[in-house]
């Protein structure tokens, strides 16, 4: 294994990208040939939107901004967060089918096959988040930022769907189905989105709730993406994002990719 | 980094052993594939084919043992066999939501080919393997025998040094199976150095230059398909009974004429044993059984079919009779 070692980095340093390029166009292909499971896809955080903006709406205090500018940024991050478990089912699929097999035996590059998944998936989610914004533009959302903050909000969000793929592929290549990848992502999915600030200020939460939320991954970057669409300081909560994103992504990158090699 | 020596053998696998748990897989096996022939490895359910496959094949590492494909070490230089070799798995793995024609080039790119070699390279092999008609359509509609096809086409693309199919026909129809045959001939005649598993025997027989029979992870016995034949120490004589209710007693006949235990197929209603002398013994039989009050429909002397030779190997039937039914798992499915 040592005597390889040199020769697996040499392969990764220069096959990491093209070979993820070819899974990512290969997960896009297969995206757009589900027709409906993208309309389903995209219907359900609209419908999201809608829902929290006028059933949630009048009942929320946010202060002095509206609650669809309060609320937006949020949901955006609500959709990464659902859409990165994707990641983890379609790699348990590809395992289950036997096609991690003929990857596997490829001269490929080993962290290619789930960089591909994970750049598909956050392409997806950048598609989904444009639509929101369209959506919440149609009810009343609006920027007060720059457009420096137009374009890096949706671009946050797919920053932090990436680091969150990576735990979901640690998953999806953790368990048998593609089924148990689903329903073991909720388990850490659902906690990070309601102890966050995506549909309540934290400040209504208990203490010790409080200490938590203000310091998850999720609030920090929903907090920085309001910033960013409300034209405030973001600085502080961007630098804590992209903390959290590296720190995301130095632990379960490495062992997302030994997972898949190792799988049996 | 040692250079792969010409003169070896593209495969050479020593004492290779693999355990799952408290399994066995894989209990010291060693064989060894001359360039340009067929390898049949021959076993059945849970033998360990599977295992040593994708251990040849870097999937998997081995517990103990070393084994070189291609000249070079299955574990220790993985990069440098994948280049060289190709594998169809057991389950065909192509991707449903892709055509025949994105699969090939999707797996010719991720050989690092140019788009053009790439293209040319699936356009090649779709032709080849009768499948250009098919090749816009998205392969989760292919039947059985197209995915199968595209599945060892895609295992082609760079062409491999050495080949992996593991069961190529499991799960095909008969006309299927005479296909993939057909093009697993071509192969060989074309001088590919080719690794085949099968729990047919008549597989083995019809594609293999040589078989290696394995069993709960161990070699017991290789050969060409005449040698083994022999192994069982001549021929066997068939007797096929008019009245079924005398079958026990042409088993009794055969039992006092023969080297070992009768064979009885009830359903043919023939009695089968092998004899050393054949020839001379047939004579006595005719007359012990014409005593014994056994009406004849058919008496004969054969070659012994490779089930009987895995009968005599192993002293139980070969897995094909009692194969599991297509859709059970059998991955982690424990023997006895
Ligand atoms: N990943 C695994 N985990 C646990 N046990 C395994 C695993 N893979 C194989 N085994 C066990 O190892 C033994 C050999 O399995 P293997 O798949 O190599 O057999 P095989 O000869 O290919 O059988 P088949 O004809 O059913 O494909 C079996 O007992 C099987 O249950
Ligand atoms: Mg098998």
């Amino acid at each position: 294994m040592m005597t390889d070692a040199l020769e697996v980095l040499r392969a990764e340093a220069r096959y990491g990208l093209v070979d993820a390029l070819q899974l990512w166009k290969r997960n896009l292909l297969a995206y757009r040939r589900q027709p409906d499971l993208l309309v389903f896809s995209t219907i359900q955080p609209v419908m999201f939107v809608l829902l929290f903006a006028y059933v949630f709406g009048g009942a929320i205090q946010t202060g002095s901004i509206a609650y669809i500018d309060f609320l937006l940024p949020g949901i955006l991050v609500q959709t990464v967060l659902f859409g990165s478990t994707q990641t983890g089912v379609g790699l348990a699929e590809d395992i289950r089918s036997g096609m991690i097999d003929r990857y596997r035996a490829l001269p490929m590059a080993r962290s290619a096959v789930i960089a591909g998944r994970i750049l598909a998936d956050a392409t997806r989610n950048l598609f989904v988040m444009v639509l929101m914004i369209g959506v919440g533009f149609a009810i009343g959302f609006r920027f007060h930022g720059s457009v420096a903050g137009v374009v890096a909000m949706p671009l946050l969000g797919v920053l932090l769907g990436l680091a969150f793929s990576w735990i979901s592929a640690v998953i999806g290549t953790s368990v048998k189905r593609a089924e148990t990848a689903q329903v073991a992502s909720f388990v850490w999915i659902f906690p990070l989105v309601f102890v966050s600030s995506i549909f309540v200020p934290v400040d209504t939460m208990p203490d010790w709730l409080q200490v938590v939320a203000e310091n998850s991954p999720v609030t920090r970057a929903v907090n920085a993406m309001r910033g960013l669409a409300h034209g405030t300081d973001a600085r502080e909560p961007l630098l804590w994002t992209a903390g959290w994103v590296v720190g995301i992504v130095t632990v379960f990158a490495p062992l997302a990719v030994w997972r898949y090699r190792t799988v049996t | 980094m040692q250079a792969a020596r010409q003169a070896d053998p593209p495969v050479v696998v020593r004492g290779i052993r693999k355990s799952f748990g408290d399994v066995q897989a894989l209990d010291g096996v060693s064989l060894t594939i001359e360039a340009g022939s067929v390898l049949g490895l021959l076993g059945p359910n849970g033998a360990g084919k599977t295992t040593l496959v994708r251990i040849l094949t870097t999937l998997l590492d081995p517990d103990g043992g070393s084994a070189a494909v291609a000249g070079f070490d299955v574990q220790r230089q993985k990069t440098q066999v994948r280049p060289r070799i190709g594998l169809a798995g057991q389950s065909a793995a192509v991707d449903g939501t892709l055509t025949g024609r994105e699969n090939l080039e999707m797996v010719a790119r991720l050989y690092h080919m140019p788009r053009r070699d790439a293209a040319a390279r699936a356009d090649a092999l779709l032709r080849r393997f009768d499948l250009l008609e098919a090749a816009e359509r998205q392969a989760g509609v292919y039947s059985g025998g197209m995915r199968r096809r595209l599945d060892l086409a895609a295992s082609l693309v760079a062409d491999p040094q050495v080949l992996f199919l593991d069961e190529p026909t499991t799960g095909l129809d008969p006309h299927g199976r005479l296909e993939m045959w057909a093009v697993i001939r071509e192969l060989a005649s074309a001088g590919a150095t080719v690794l085949l598993t099968t729990q047919y025997l008549e597989e083995a027989d019809q594609l293999a230059d040589t078989i290696v029979v394995i069993d709960h992870g161990k070699v017991i016995a290789q050969g060409t398909a005449a040698e083994l034949k022999s192994r069982t120490g001549g021929e066997f004589l068939t007797v096929r009974v008019s009245d079924l209710a005398m079958l026990d007693g042409a088993r009794r006949v055969l039992a006092a004429a023969g080297d070992g235990e009768p064979v009885v197929d009830a359903a043919a209603g023939a009695v089968s044993v092998a004899v050393s002398n054949g020839a001379a013994r047939l004579a006595g039989v005719v007359r012990d059984l014409d005593a014994a009050a056994v009406a004849i429909a058919d008496v004969g002397l054969r070659q012994p079919t490779l089930d009987e030779v895995f009968l005599s190997l192993t002293g139980h039937r070969a897995a094909s009779d009692d194969a599991a039914p297509p859709g059970r798992p059998r991955r982690g499915r424990r023997r006895a």
